[in-house]
């Protein structure tokens, strides 16, 4: 009941955050005229397009990066028995970034560039998951740590060069500030081109959440208690890699929602995966929503996400390190 | 079978190891419902190797698992653990479950695999910790729970998952004479309710107690495998531990080595 409760409040607060995210702009919209333009309402065209073309598609995609980076991260903490891992750890961000910045320099169409930052982001998994099953060992969670962090650094010194490479006047700016991630200039389309990856990796997620929870156990007791461990451990990477991929192209590198929004979950449901799993999600996207709200609406340039969501996650994880013993032991 | 039931756990011929070398080779054992059976000898004989291949979680290197007569490398996963059940020495994750998430944790052989436990589960469990006398637990979290009481949590999770036989992995090692006394009493307690249990233990007054067949394991391989009294004699629990050990009979009958 009390879990209920809470996923209700959650969703509740992730419908009114993509409200105030869709009212507040350079054009203002009132609840009123939302609801009544989402109902059919012509009779103001600007509006109409202003909701349909800009504002919708920003809080979408907002609440899509938040959503599928919280659940990522929590996916990854719980298979990894690893608070303080994020969707950083496979080098997927790092991956994606080289990708799309890569795309930047070659001068490709936008979709072409998200296509190429997905593509390297799952390369880096693949590559990640290859070396440490090569170099397998008694342990082996901490060998894909860190060759995640191998391959992090290899892409990371990739991105360093295409900055050398790119033009100083035209793209640089554009990696630059994709690199710190931002939602600006998101459309329809680049929301219809992500989604579905968001979907295909959600879905399993969801419909495994309680046997995933198993994975927190360790291999031995999990598999002692029914579960193929290896198995389904390579398909929530597989998944969380997937959605982490597709944001990350869409919306560039956003860092510390997939670390804290877990947190945060877990100290209002607890550390059950069935769970943490919504509720992560739930509490990334509306977070993800206000904070874009917030790069769009506080100066009169877009401050980059990335900026954002480490000035805001920064204190908030050092407060929730200051009172860890109520989320995980020592 | 001929309506003979079969042993919950059994073994012939058994080696094991890892990387294709064997620590351990030519082990016999059967396990009927509520037996204990008890695992003596010094650390890194392959006693642990021994629970991990019982549970099929490691390759036999020759020989036989059988689980309630079905031949452990026919078993799945789930089926294994709807056959024996796993009781770890530490619980081994950084998360404040709750004590009763836990328990219900046993339920997974039974459940679907996109299933959530639901009210079945969870009053099952409440009896699992019941039987153990360790309901007040339930809503504790276990990263707070004593080591003693996260064992009687890995118990009662054994017995949730009604497997019939339970593997415990030094289940008293690093626990203080207080919690010994209460692991021991909820042992009792899984055998006394039919529960197959095979436990390992550094302390043949243990042994000595809570079994009632034996197996001995030393740095030279199997030294003995039978019922408590025919297993434990004084020169073969000498050679176990290369020191010279007398038993006696205390006044209460109780039996001590020294």
């Amino acid at each position: 009941m009390n879990e209920r409760l809470i996923s209700s409040a959650l969703a509740l607060g992730l419908v009114l955050a993509l409200l105030i995210g869709a009212m507040i702009g350079p054009y203002p919209l009132s609840p009123g005229r939302i609801f009544g333009i989402l109902a059919g309402d012509r009779s103001d065209p600007q509006a109409a397009v202003v909701l349909w073309n800009l504002r919708l598609p920003r809080v979408l995609a907002a609440a899509a990066v938040g959503g599928a980076l919280a659940a990522a991260g929590a996916a990854y903490q719980t298979i990894f028995r690893n608070p303080l891992v994020s969707p950083d750890i496979l080098g997927v961000s790092a991956g994606a970034g080289f990708g799309a910045t890569l795309g930047i320099l070659l001068g490709l169409p936008v979709m072409a560039i998200q296509m190429l930052g997905f593509g390297m982001g799952l390369l880096a998994v693949i590559l990640v998951l290859g070396l440490s099953w090569a170099l397998r060992g008694e342990g082996q969670i901490l060998v894909m740590v860190l060759c995640g962090v191998a391959v992090g650094a290899l892409a990371g010194a990739g991105i360093s060069l295409v900055k050398l490479l790119a033009d100083p006047d035209q793209q640089l700016p554009a990696i630059t500030f994709w690199l710190m991630g931002s939602l600006a200039g998101i459309k329809r389309p680049d929301l219809w081109a992500a989604s579905p990856a968001v979907l295909i990796g959600l879905a399993p997620l969801i419909l495994l959440r309680w046997r995933i929870g198993l994975l927190s156990l360790g291999d031995d007791e999990a598999r002692a208690l029914g579960v193929e461990a290896g198995r389904l451990r390579l398909l929530v990477v597989a998944c969380a890699t997937l959605m982490t991929a597709a944001v990350t192209a869409m919306a560039g590198i956003v860092g510390w929602v997939g670390l804290m929004a877990p947190h945060m979950a877990r100290l209002l449901v607890g550390p059950r995966f069935d769970r943490l799993l919504p509720a992560a999600a739930l509490l990334g996207a509306s977070f993800m929503v206000l904070t874009d709200l917030a790069a769009r609406s506080l100066a009169t340039m877009e401050i980059p996400l990335g900026v954002l969501t480490a000035v805001i996650g920064a204190p908030i994880f050092l407060w929730l390190l200051a009172r860890r013993a109520r989320i995980w032991a020592e | 079978m001929g309506g003979v039931t079969p042993f919950l756990v059994e073994a012939r011929g058994l080696a094991v190891g890892y990387g294709g070398r064997a620590l351990v080779s030519g082990i016999d054992l059967t396990l009927r419902a509520g037996e204990t059976l008890c695992l003596l000898g010094p650390n890194g004989v392959g006693k642990t190797t021994l629970f991990r291949t019982l549970l099929g979680l490691a390759p036999a290197l020759s020989g036989e698992v059988r689980l309630k007569g079905a031949a452990l490398a026919d078993l799945t996963r789930r089926e294994i653990a709807a056959r024996l059940a796993y009781a770890p020495q530490f619980l081994a994750t950084p998360f404040a479950y709750r004590a009763l998430d836990v328990v219900l944790m046993g339920a997974s052989a039974k459940l679907g695999a996109f299933a959530r436990p639901g009210p079945e589960e969870e009053a099952r469990a409440l009896a699992a910790l019941a039987a153990l006398g360790a309901e007040d637990l339930a809503q504790a979290e276990v990263t707070r729970l004593s080591g003693g009481q996260r064992q009687m949590v890995l118990l009662a999770r054994a017995l949730a998952q009604e497997a019939g036989a339970v593997v415990m992995d030094e289940p008293t090692a690093s626990l203080d004479f207080a919690n010994r006394l209460q692991v021991e009493a909820a042992v009792r307690a899984l055998a006394g309710r039919g529960m197959g249990v095979i436990l390992s233990t550094h302390d043949p007054d243990q042994a000595a107690r809570l079994g009632d067949r034996a197996i001995l394991i030393g740095r030279e391989g199997l030294i003995a495998s039978g019922p408590t009294d025919a297993a434990m004699t004084a020169e073969n629990l000498s050679r176990l531990y290369g020191v010279a050990l007398r038993r006696e009979i205390l006044s209460d009958g109780a039996v001590h080595f020294r």
